[in-house]
């Protein structure tokens, strides 16, 4: 077996540390992906509506968070609104208020998405069968726009929880960010640890990203 | 209908930039009000917590222990200032190219990360007296040791890593030298030991370190180009705290501290031999 250098993971805390980091990663985007599901359910059954101003609003704030890289976002937000407006805003709220914006505009659309894909016979014949006001969507609409949902959620999640990467330029200390101050603390003694220790990490991400597929899986299942 | 959306999407685009423009208009008044961004070495002694920007990945100059510890020849120097100054220091991991944004917005009180003196960079933020010397090296084979690059014959090549200052220097310097480009550090350093290149072209501390961890090879020229500084910097106009780094340097001088610091946390790499070389010692350059 080709020298990987794991046993730097075995001095001192260095385990520990990027357990920690994977934990920082996590407690941000967990934070992040809850909000925005919220968010993005609530305003993607907004902008269906008909009213134009919410529409021409919603598509502004959506492009320009497509269009904007997330580090260019956590640049404007951390040191932008320090510079704009005195506020001394935590790496680690700048990240969640950051996420939590790029996410809400992803999962909104995705709702969007779900909601027109329900043809509008559904819709009709739910009134015909006697179901008012709310009641098709709570009994018809909502469980079928779920059931779109998961794939694409689960993607962007995942997508979320990978993204929590960037944060370390904010100076945010990340398992990424970890990794490389035990690759580098050790590349005299153990110039090889780079391997090891990435692929550590690839495993850690990992571990946290596949269990949320599985449920999607599972749901997705149950569902049918 | 596409021409309407458009017109629409046109005008929410003009009210997104006058916000924007407003936004940063504000921000010019702001600045030349009474509140600045930093703080001044009052303020920061009342609150009784230093911010200090450091490398947390730059080993040996700033980079984390495996008890997570921060460690090397920068922190060295700001243990001592909060020793100095009786407070305690929060460290914040910084990037190279985050570093002037930090003291930009006041994030942190001084930035202590391997930081290069330039003009570019000294219209952005001030920088206190030097504490190490940094200038290019070219190390080569020991069976043909390069110690001119007035040597370099017309079919033999130089490694460099594309970005550094060493491309920029050799191309502007030495235009007849034909160079090598690599990407990263380990293509440029796979390929100077496989002997695609006569010499190697980098930072004397890159350089100095490589000689050192393998055999076989010199640094035929240890300093080349002009000599640059390494020096502590603050926000712009924060002359309170500039004036005590000061005079911390001039003082820490007269104890050989910078020489200490070195001994302790860059003999292991660089070795002895380049101490009185790379050392600057109470913000005074050879």
């Amino acid at each position: 077996m080709p020298d990987l250098g794991i046993e730097v993971l075995l001095k001192g805390n260095n385990l520990m540390r990027l357990l920690a980091g994977l934990g920082v990663a996590l407690k941000i985007s967990l934070i992040a992906i809850g909000l925005s599901i919220l968010l993005g359910i609530l305003i993607g059954m907004l902008v269906n509506g008909k009213n134009p101003i919410i529409k021409g609003i919603y598509r502004v704030y959506l492009e320009f968070i497509r269009i904007m890289p997330q580090l260019v976002l956590l640049f404007l937000v951390y040191f932008g609104t320090t510079r704009a407006f005195g506020w001394d805003l935590s790496g680690e709220t700048a990240a969640v208020f950051v996420f939590t914006l790029w996410g809400t505009a992803e999962m909104s659309d995705l709702v969007r998405g779900a909601l027109i894909s329900i043809p509008k016979h559904q819709y009709e014949s739910s009134e015909a069968l006697g179901l008012h006001r709310s009641q098709p969507y709570f009994y018809v609409i909502i469980p079928q726009t779920v059931r779109r949902l998961l794939p694409l959620s689960i993607n962007l999640i995942t997508r979320m929880i990978k993204t929590t990467s960037l944060i370390l330029m904010i100076g945010v200390v990340e398992v990424l960010k970890v990794a490389q101050q035990i690759i580098e603390a050790n590349r005299m003694s153990s110039p090889n640890a780079a391997f090891g220790i990435y692929l550590t990490v690839f495993l850690l991400y990992f571990i946290a990203c596949w269990p949320i597929s599985r449920l999607a899986a599972y749901l997705e299942k149950r569902w049918r | 209908m596409m021409k309407r959306l458009g017109k629409r999407l046109a005008v929410a685009w003009m009210i997104v930039f006058t916000i924007l423009a407003a936004a940063c208009g504000s921000k010019g008044t702001g600045a030349s009000g009474s509140d600045t961004v930093y703080r001044s070495l009052e303020e920061i002694k009342e609150s009784g917590v230093i911010n200090i920007g450091v490398f947390s990945d730059k080993n040996p100059f700033g980079y984390v222990d495996e008890n997570g510890e921060y460690q090397g020849y920068d922190v060295y120097f700001a243990n001592r200032i909060g020793e100095d100054l009786g407070v305690e220091i929060n460290y914040v991991s910084t990037e190279a190219a985050n570093r002037i944004e930090y003291l930009q917005t006041g994030k942190v009180d001084i930035i202590l990360a391997n930081f290069t003196v330039t003009e570019e960079r000294a219209e952005e933020v001030d920088f206190a007296l030097p504490y190490m010397n940094v200038a290019l090296g070219v190390v080569s084979k020991d069976d043909h040791v390069i110690e001119s690059l007035d040597d370099i014959g017309t079919d033999e090549e130089i490694i460099v890593i594309s970005g550094t200052t060493a491309e920029t220097y050799l191309v502007k310097n030495y235009p007849d030298i034909k160079l090598q480009k690599y990407d990263s550090y380990a293509n440029a350093k796979n390929a100077f030991e496989n002997g695609n290149g006569v010499a190697w072209a980098n930072d004397n501390t890159e350089v100095i370190a490589f000689a050192l961890q393998n055999t076989g090879y010199t640094v035929g020229i240890p300093s080349l180009g002009s000599q640059d500084t390494i020096a502590p910097a603050v926000s712009k106009g924060n002359e309170s705290l500039l004036n005590w780094l000061n005079e911390e340097i001039k003082v820490l001088g007269e104890e050989q501290f910078f020489h200490a610091a070195y001994e302790a946390t860059l003999a292991d790499t660089y070795g002895l031999d380049y101490e009185e070389s790379l050392v600057v010692e109470g913000g005074v350059t050879k």
